[in-house]
């Protein structure tokens, strides 16, 4: 089932045309990749299909319902999470909030004025559970600015597993990570590939096709390219230009 | 670092140590005020002033909403009060409530206009947003008494019930006015410590997060902001009823200035009885240092540059490093010691 379209989605800033025609679909339970070089326009195709930015043509479904135009907040709720490539976190306080205000049930509670922030015992153990997926759990009551690049870089993914969503978007969630740190990331990626759909975009072509069903290759903000890794291996187009050198 | 988002160790409860000595100070004041030099009068202004800026802090340290154009609701509270009795009709709980609802009302048409920004216009569109409401008093000539304000409001009598107390002099007026403060800190104290103020407070840190995560930011820094407007205009009206008039320097950009300084000062970026040292701290400095020096307010603008290059976190940043430099006592716990059947 397609649980994510876009269709034709145009993006200008004044003049200039960061998007000129990207269409996507996304099928449930799988995992699709992004590729493209530097300034193709990836992040701002993230932030156009997440609510950031409205788009100026062209159509966003999210599971049928067209959702163009709405707000991040709305779209949020309609269970679409991401991450962030300059990551963004609440760090002025613990790792286990910046869970738990992502979690749905808290959300609903955010008008709530009677009941005292931790109360809801259950709120911590399921925000517990979510760090424990990204290998976080043993720093729950750190600050959020006391830890290391890495384990930012989890708790960001983190954040964005907490709103149970039905599909994640993940905008380079390996940049500016040290080797160790990386595979100690990608490890994490991969397993969520059982429980979620993604998107993500990443540079590293070998991790990115290992990881994806498919690949969409985005350049001068257009899909040039979209495929199965295998096929595009096997795409001279692809394999000649410079994103294509891990075939 | 100490943060305001850093958790209250004994989960929301208003049972604390420092608000014990704020109500200690608050019921005991009436008996040593005029004992140690000082007089009943400035007991009521200080409780006014506290009340005023820790609904003002909700805004400003809380959401990390840096209003400049705060004096606006508190004059237009005193304003809506002083209306009401020359106007309508003889009565406390009637002017009090003009005053709460006019400030929120303007709150709500301002709050809806700067509520999709932050930052450096968010504190413009607040400063522009006072000079109309000022502007506005001075012009309106026939409405507001223009720069001479309105003038002889009375000081209507408590009405409870059956119970009619004549509060017109300055020591049962304190009463009155230390009563409704404390109901107003124990509402802002549950607020704060809600689900709500959290979320304030994630906003603080991190708005594109928090929308990201599902939050209607507008909304909610628009709420904060129609809360805390209202909570001046409260103090607004008690401040009528203090002054027994209310003229344009209540909103003057003066008077939003000078709570912001109050605010920083006493530490309302890092704690919620910042604002409270803080307006402490400036009553003190005017009717000592002011004793002493017709210049006082240089000394205390001089004071403020000081704490704010040597410590940011103002008064209470400053009374938490004394504190943790002393042998170890009983430690704010942060994490799962403040949480029962952690581990
Ligand atoms: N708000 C904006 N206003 C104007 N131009 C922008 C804006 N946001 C992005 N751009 C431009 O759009 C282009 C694409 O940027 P984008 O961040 O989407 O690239 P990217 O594919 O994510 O690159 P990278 O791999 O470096 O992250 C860049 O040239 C950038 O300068
Ligand atoms: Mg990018």
């Amino acid at each position: 089932m397609t649980l994510f379209k876009a269709r034709n989605i145009q993006k200008r800033f004044g003049a200039r045309v960061v998007l000129e025609n990207i269409s996507l679909s996304v099928e449930e339970g799988t995992v699709h990749g992004i590729m493209g070089p530097n300034g193709a326009g990836k992040t701002t195709c993230f932030h156009v299909l997440t609510g950031f930015y409205p788009p100026d043509d062209g159509r966003i479904t999210f599971e049928g319902h067209d959702i163009t135009g709405r707000k991040p907040h709305q779209i949020a709720r309609l269970g679409i999470s991401r991450s962030f490539q300059i990551m963004n976190l609440f760090d002025d306080t613990v790792v286990i909030e910046n869970v738990i205000l992502a979690l749905p049930d808290f959300r609903a509670l955010s008008f709530n004025v009677t009941r005292n922030v931790f109360d809801d015992i259950t709120l911590v153990d399921r925000a517990l559970e979510v760090l424990d997926r990204v290998g976080l759990a043993d720093r729950a009551w750190q600050k959020a600015a006391s830890l290391s690049y890495g384990n930012r870089r989890a708790l960001e993914i983190a954040v964005a597993l907490a709103a149970d969503p039905r599909i994640v978007f993940l905008d380079e969630p390996t940049s500016g990570l040290g080797a160790e740190a990386t595979l100690r990331l990608m490890e994490l990626i991969r397993n969520l590939r059982e429980a979620y759909t993604i998107v993500i975009i990443e540079h590293d072509m070998r991790f990115l096709f290992e990881l994806a069903d498919t690949i969409s290759v985005i350049h001068w903000g257009q899909v040039i390219a979209e495929d199965t890794p295998a096929a595009l291996r096997a795409n001279k187009w692809v394999a000649r230009s410079a994103l294509g050198d891990v075939a | 670092m100490i943060s305001l988002s850093d958790i209250p160790a004994r989960g929301g409860s208003p049972f604390t140590r420092s608000m014990g000595l704020f109500v200690l100070l608050l019921l005991t004041a009436p008996f040593w005020l005029e004992p140690i030099g000082l007089y009943q009068y400035l007991g009521m202004e200080i409780a006014i002033w506290i009340l005023f800026a820790l609904g003002f802090n909700l805004l400003f340290g809380y959401a990390g909403l840096h209003s400049f154009g705060h004096g606006a609701y508190l004059g237009i509270g005193a304003y809506a009060f002083g209306l009401f009795q020359q106007n309508v009709t003889l009565n406390l709980w009637g002017g009090l409530l003009a005053a709460i609802a006019a400030a929120t009302l303007a709150g709500a048409i301002v709050g809806a206009f700067v509520s999709h920004r932050r930052g450096i216009y968010f504190a413009l569109m607040t400063i522009a947003f006072g000079q109309v409401f000022w502007f506005a008093a001075i012009k309106l000539h026939s409405v507001t008494g223009g720069e001479d304000g309105l003038l002889g409001i009375p000081r209507p009598n408590l009405v409870v019930g059956p119970l009619k107390l004549d509060i017109s002099d300055n020591r049962t007026l304190y009463w009155f006015v230390t009563i409704v403060l404390l109901v107003a800190v124990l509402a802002l104290w549950r607020l704060v410590n809600a689900p709500f103020g959290r979320v304030l407070q994630a906003i603080r840190q991190n708005e594109t997060r928090a929308r990201f995560v599902g939050y209607n930011v507008w909304l909610i820094k628009w709420l904060t902001f129609v809360v805390s407007a209202g909570f001046a205009g409260l103090a607004g009206g008690l401040f009528a009823m203090a002054q027994e008039s209310a003229y344009p320097d209540v909103m003057s950009l003066h008077q939003s200035g000078l709570i912001v300084m109050m605010v920083l000062v006493g530490g309302g970026l890092v704690s919620f009885w910042g604002p409270v040292f803080g307006v402490l701290l400036y009553f003190i400095a005017r009717d000592i240092i002011g004793g002493l020096t017709e210049t006082w307010l240089l000394w205390f603008g001089l004071m403020f540059v000081i704490m704010v290059m040597v410590r940011p976190e103002g008064l209470a940043g400053l009374f938490h490093v004394l504190r943790t430099c002393l042998p170890p006592g009983p430690r704010k716990a942060v994490g799962p010691a403040a949480h029962p059947g952690r581990a």
